[in-house]
């Protein structure tokens, strides 16, 4: 349980958001060990399942009445039923792009990378 | 041309398509049978995976289920979405440098039990049955009203489409076919939808248009909509009438049944490098937002439309796409205060005097899609793309399932299981008889369809989301979870979510309201409970019971991280 899995990543994003604070200690970075690698995989996940939490389940549907008093300028969405129908699926993309990029990076790092034809 | 030679020649243009696409990739080995040799790019697998996902649920369904519920559409948007966002950060690029064939491949060695590889094999199994059945449905509806042919021939023909490429091509068959039935599907999707939100709203991208100023009214469209519900006595459409803890919990159970669905999952094996399934995963959701961003959008455009059409309108001056629809049974019209007209009203519709006014209009939402070109007057070549798009949804889709069905009886049953010593050549014959037997029964279930075909999708998702979704979880997170805590954790989800929907769909669907759901979780949703639960009992059996061999730990370390992928099967055997 150290690594905190057992337990659904959806319903945490307090502590999926704290684990970013761990991403400016800087002895980490030097590391090259697999440990090193998985934590910072780790605080990645974290982070982007913050995001992705608070997009989807926060804005699209428990805070979505009170955004829906709000309308995207020039437009006639409410705000909570265009993150609802449209913004929380355009983050979705994102995220998953700002995770291979970083994984890419990350992978370099180590020297886990799996070269140009496997 | 008319409607229906249109559909003809786009239909039969696009099946040739596929049969060319099928005899140019088709399988040579169990390799390239069950994970297309390993040799897919991220970008055509995405594009694959796509297809693959959108069914004829994605394509013919939800924009219709959004148009008649508004707000609480946004389940299906957002869950069938946001799966992807788990699928790419804790499930897809760990299975793929375990690098097995199957989803029952992983939990069997991960959890080094036979047992837990027979759960997910009746899993899958399940799964992949009760989803496929409501895809040959779908090819059903589509050649009965279009092409006029009866449902079972339009099953029978179906069937044989997908019996030659998916026998024939196996896993490498199926990606190329669906990469030739994702670019059919999404321009069938695409364009009509452009087409209407010019109409509509003069603006070319629709995504935008139904945030924009409506051409007759001069005022925002979704002000006008919701305008047009409070007169009729329907619900606002931007807000909601669903608890918001039942759509939470439906929501959860599509994410998370989306990342355990094991023909999804299967689709990040075939691609080469661990890297490449973070990336396919990627680009699966850039291809399938493109729709699901579309769909709101044409949600709205049909529901001013319908609205427009037929309120108040006298019945005898209906146009031919509605009484081909009254010929279907789709739609029917009941005529209580014989006026004459048509009144299309909500529970709460009243009339100038106060009086209430019932609802004379019954029509059925899975065919707003499949309508809607007809009722805004598009071009007769829209309508036939439309149904050649469909049959690409649903035939894909049904493609992907069936190879589940046949890679769990060939690879799992006879060669990890009963029959260890049995050839290549033996288990490539062993995959397609079970490939050819699993699609007459998925036939049989589309000509006969258990009247329940609906309700067992919930299943699919339910089963998906309290079974493979915490199995995989555990398994990559936590070194310490053993045979017995995932074992008992698959098992006791996956009871009490089947439980609860037999309970509510099968046994007592009279009590199937919100006063007597637990929590008022409705059955759709009970998956995320029963993945609660897996995870839950799964955690506290591994604490009581002893930990797993020291090879599994070396196992997990060697998963997590990307070096060294090497061939399917090298790593667990």
């Amino acid at each position: 349980m150290r690594l905190g899995v057992p337990r659904p990543l959806a319903v945490s994003p307090p502590e999926a958001a704290n684990c970013s604070t761990m991403t400016s200690d800087p002895s980490r970075d030097t590391s090259s060990s697999p440990t090193a690698y998985w934590r910072r995989n780790l605080t990645y996940v974290g982070s982007l399942l913050a995001v992705w939490f608070v997009v989807s389940y926060g804005a699209g549907i428990l805070f979505v009445e009170q955004l829906n008093t709000i309308s995207i300028p020039g437009t006639g969405f409410p705000l909570g039923f265009w993150f609802a129908q449209q913004g929380s699926i355009y983050t979705f993309v994102v995220l998953i792009f700002v995770y291979v990029v970083l994984m890419n990076r990350l992978d370099r790092k180590h020297e886990l990378d799996e070269g140009e034809d496997g | 041309m008319n409607v229906q030679a249109w559909t003809f020649a786009l239909v039969s243009l696009s099946f040739a398509l596929y049969i060319g696409v099928a005899i140019w990739s088709r399988a040579r080995s169990t390799k390239e049978f069950y994970v297309a040799g390993t040799g897919v790019s991220p970008l055509a697998n995405g594009m694959a995976t796509a297809a693959d996902w959108m069914s004829a649920a994605s394509f013919i369904s939800m924009a219709g289920i959004i148009s008649f519920r508004g707000y609480d559409g946004s389940v299906y948007l957002m869950g069938w979405t946001g799966g992807y966002v788990l699928l790419a950060l804790l499930v897809a690029p760990y299975l793929r440098k375990f690098g097995a064939y199957t989803v029952p491949d992983f939990i069997g060695d991960r959890y080094y039990s036979q047992t837990a590889r027979m759960v997910a094999v009746v899993c899958a199994i399940f799964v992949s049955f009760t989803y496929v059945s409501g895809q040959m449905r779908g090819v059903g509806i589509v050649f009965g009203r279009f092409l006029e042919v009866p449902v079972e021939i339009g099953v029978l023909i179906g069937m044989g489409i997908v019996f030659f490429y998916a026998v024939l091509g196996g896993m490498k068959g199926i990606t190329y076919t669906q990469v030739t039935q994702y670019c059919v599907l999404i321009f069938a999707y695409l364009v009509p939808a452009i087409f209407l939100s010019i109409l509509i709203t003069g603006n070319t991208i629709p995504q935008l248009g139904f945030g924009g100023v409506d051409q007759v009214s001069g005022t925002f469209l979704l002000d006008r909509l919701n305008g047009l519900h409070q007169e009729l006595g329907f619900a606002p459409y931007t807000s909601g009438t669903k608890a918001t803890i039942d759509v939470f919990a439906i929501t959860a159970a599509l994410m998370v049944g989306t990342a355990g669905l094991p023909h999804v999952i299967v689709r990040f094996y075939t691609v080469p490098k661990v890297r490449d399934a973070r990336l396919s995963v990627g680009w699966a959701l850039v291809f399938i937002a493109l729709l699901y961003t579309a769909a709101p959008a044409v949600a709205v455009f049909a529901r001013m439309n319908l609205i427009n059409t037929v309120s108040e309108q006298p019945y005898s001056e209906m146009p031919e796409w509605f009484t081909k629809w009254e010929d279907t049974g789709l739609i029917s019209f009941d005529d209580r205060n014989g006026d004459g007209r048509i009144q299309f009203v909500g529970p709460g519709a009243v009339d100038a005097r106060g009086a209430t006014v019932e609802n004379e209009l019954a029509i059925d939402q899975d065919i707003m899609v499949l309508a809607n070109p007809e009722i805004s007057g598009l071009p007769n070549w829209v309508i036939g793309l439309v149904a050649a798009g469909g049959l690409a949804a649903a035939l894909s889709t049904a493609a992907g399932l069936l190879l589940v069905v046949s890679s769990a009886v060939s690879h799992d049953l006879l060669k990890r299981g009963f029959k260890p010593d049995i050839t290549e050549r033996g288990e490539l014959i062993a995959a397609r008889v079970s490939a050819g037997a699993a699609v007459i029964v998925a036939g049989y279930l589309g000509i006969n369809p258990p009247g329940f075909v609906a309700e067992v999708v919930a299943f699919a998702f339910g089963l998906a989301a309290a079974s493979f979704f915490p199995a995989f979880i555990m398994g990559i997170f936590s070194k310490r979870m053993n045979r017995e805590g995932a074992v008992l954790g698959m098992i006791s989800g996956i009871s009490l979510t089947a439980a609860y929907i037999v309970y509510f769909k099968l046994v007592n669907p009279a009590a199937n309201t919100a006063e007597h759901w637990w929590l008022g979780i409705s059955p759709e949703g009970i998956g995320t409970v029963g993945m609660l639960v897996n995870f839950a009992v799964a955690w506290t059996v591994s604490r009581y019971t002893p930990a797993p061999p020291a090879r599994i730990a070396h196992l997990v370390e060697v998963i997590r991280v990307p070096s060294g992928v090497g061939e399917a099967r090298e790593i667990g055997a």
